[in-house]
């Protein structure tokens, strides 16, 4: 009971930590912040309600944090030595995923890069990276960066992300530029008078935002979205669902330090230009495995009979060789049924494959799919 | 008369005459959340007191059921393979697992009755 108490004392809290525990959410540890698993509405629901209409995330546990040079080109230039994105020629206002690297082409991290919208802001980056790794990442960063860029976390801004196909209308009462925005597009706004930054993106599959605001603010403005009929407060267990449908990966489990992009099916993310001229940490294997295919390769997986397969299940082929391991699993509320992702050796990558899912000791039948298992339904302008 | 007694991992067994129905607490369906799976144990197979028997899966996690009592399975609740919700509904009524013949009835007085559980699971908080 001590060790308990003690360890609790420790973990951090969101600004949004009063209002979860007003609304009856069930707090448990995730990654050094008592976060939400779900509230009363349970999981189940939590998921359908944000797939039906809007839901509202705390993710201010993630680490915001600004890119200060003195020109884009410079901060561009220093960000592109850690991350095999296109940064450079990323315009105003623009929004792009992308992952910090190892020596070995491994994922130190996955991050979304933001350039602002504002020419005043030129050599500026807004960065967001998982909780877990924002420690880590910060010092990684700082080692790497030239004396010219520096790297500021900002401790004192709470993240909000309203996801679900009714999130712009939602959006739109209280921001009425917030609709008008492009998918993976940001900008500087004002949401019934607060001072925000809000970007079309997130971690569900749907349309949908997120929303960096100041501390102090965080909780009128979650309160204000709430107060909205088709909004419900959603939880870590259905934020988990909803990307594991959309096929979306968890840094730790679906990607980490040992699996590369091209492994990890992440190619879609290095522009051609990079590819071509390297210049990232891990290059030599990441252009290798481009030109010569990489080993293995991150799958959909579905079960074929109703028992969810979990991460660390050992996959097999028909005559029962070990060909890899799921790194999520579970139950797809919107697939209604066990759905899954891991890795498994290129041979058997193939969409339609048959495998084998070491459940409990028994080899239960299942089939590679492709991903995601929910089509995206992000916002495309007309 | 019928008696209800419970272990430290949430199970209850329900005595009638020797056969035990067993499921899982009230407070542990609440644990767990909306159940997504459940995978029962076939009739005829024995366990010792202890024994994984069961499988009860929720979206985020899936749990072990444990035999209370030694036995050999009579019955199980099939209906809760198309309806494992139910289990969130009625866990201590209609979403019963399964029922076990016991083969030692002296086991059951090491378990808590009512009052002790309910003190345990409010000790727990």
């Amino acid at each position: 009971m001590t060790n308990e108490a003690n360890a609790s004392e420790t973990l951090k809290r969101t600004p949004l930590f009063a209002l979860h525990e007003e609304l009856g959410g069930k707090m448990v540890p995730f990654a050094g912040y008592e976060m939400p698993v779900q509230y009363p509405l349970g999981v189940l629901k939590e998921h359908l309600h944000t797939r039906a209409k809007a839901g509202l995330f705390d993710v201010s546990h993630m680490g915001q944090a600004d890119l200060i040079g003195p020109d884009h080109e410079t901060t561009a230039a220093a960000l592109e030595a850690l991350v095999p994105g296109e940064i450079a020629k990323l315009g105003p206002g623009r929004q792009r995923y992308t992952m910090l690297l190892n020596e070995e082409g491994g994922i130190v991290d996955d991050l979304m890069v933001t350039r602002p919208v504002s020419g005043e802001d030129d050599g500026r980056l807004m960065l967001v990276v998982n909780a877990a790794c924002k420690v880590e990442d910060y010092a990684h960063m700082q080692a790497h960066l030239p004396d010219n860029v520096q790297l500021e976390p900002l401790e004192d801004r709470a993240l909000l992300a309203l996801q679900g196909p009714a999130a712009a209308a939602v959006m739109g009462r209280w921001c009425p530029q917030a609709p008008e925005l492009g998918f993976m597009r940001a900008s500087s706004a004002e949401f019934d008078g607060i001072d925000c930054h809000i970007s079309r993106s997130g971690y569900t599959g749907e349309d949908g935002y997120e929303i960096s605001v100041a501390a102090g603010k965080a909780e009128q403005l979650a309160r204000t979205l709430l107060s909205h009929d088709d909004v419900e407060a959603i939880g870590l267990g259905a934020r988990d669902s909803l990307r594991l449908e959309a096929g979306l990966c968890l840094y730790g489990h679906d990607i980490d330090e040992t699996t590369s992009p091209v492994e990890a099916g992440l190619v879609w993310s290095i522009a051609k230009r990079r590819r071509e001229e390297g210049g990232f940490p891990g290059a030599a294997r990441i252009m290798r495995e481009l030109r010569d295919g990489p080993g293995r390769l991150r799958v959909g997986i579905e079960p074929e009979g109703k028992a969810p397969a979990r991460e660390g299940t050992e996959v097999r082929d028909e005559s029962g060789a070990s060909i890899g391991r799921i790194t999520s699993g579970g139950f797809g509320p919107s697939a209604d049924g066990p759905i899954a992702m891991g890795y498994v050796q290129s041979a058997h990558a193939k969409p339609g494959t048959g495998v084998a899912l070491m459940v409990r000791g028994s080899a239960r039948p299942a089939r590679i799919v492709e991903l995601p298992f929910i089509q995206h339904r992000y916002f495309r302008k007309k | 008369m019928a008696e209800i007694k419970y272990t430290e991992d949430h199970e209850y067994a329900h005595l009638d005459g020797d056969v035990a129905t067993i499921g899982i607490t009230k407070h542990a369906q609440q644990q767990l959340g909306d159940v997504v799976y459940v995978e029962l144990p076939e009739v005829g197979k024995s366990f010792a007191r202890g024994d994984e028997a069961a499988v009860v899966e929720s979206v985020k996690a899936a749990a072990e059921v444990y035999a209370p009592v030694s036995g050999e399975v009579t019955q199980a609740n099939e209906e809760l393979e198309g309806n494992p919700g139910l289990v969130n509904e009625d866990p201590e009524g209609g979403a019963w697992f399964f029922k076990l013949k016991l083969s030692d009835k002296s086991e059951l007085d090491g378990m808590m009755d009512a009052d002790a559980y309910a003190k345990f699971v409010a000790e727990q908080g």
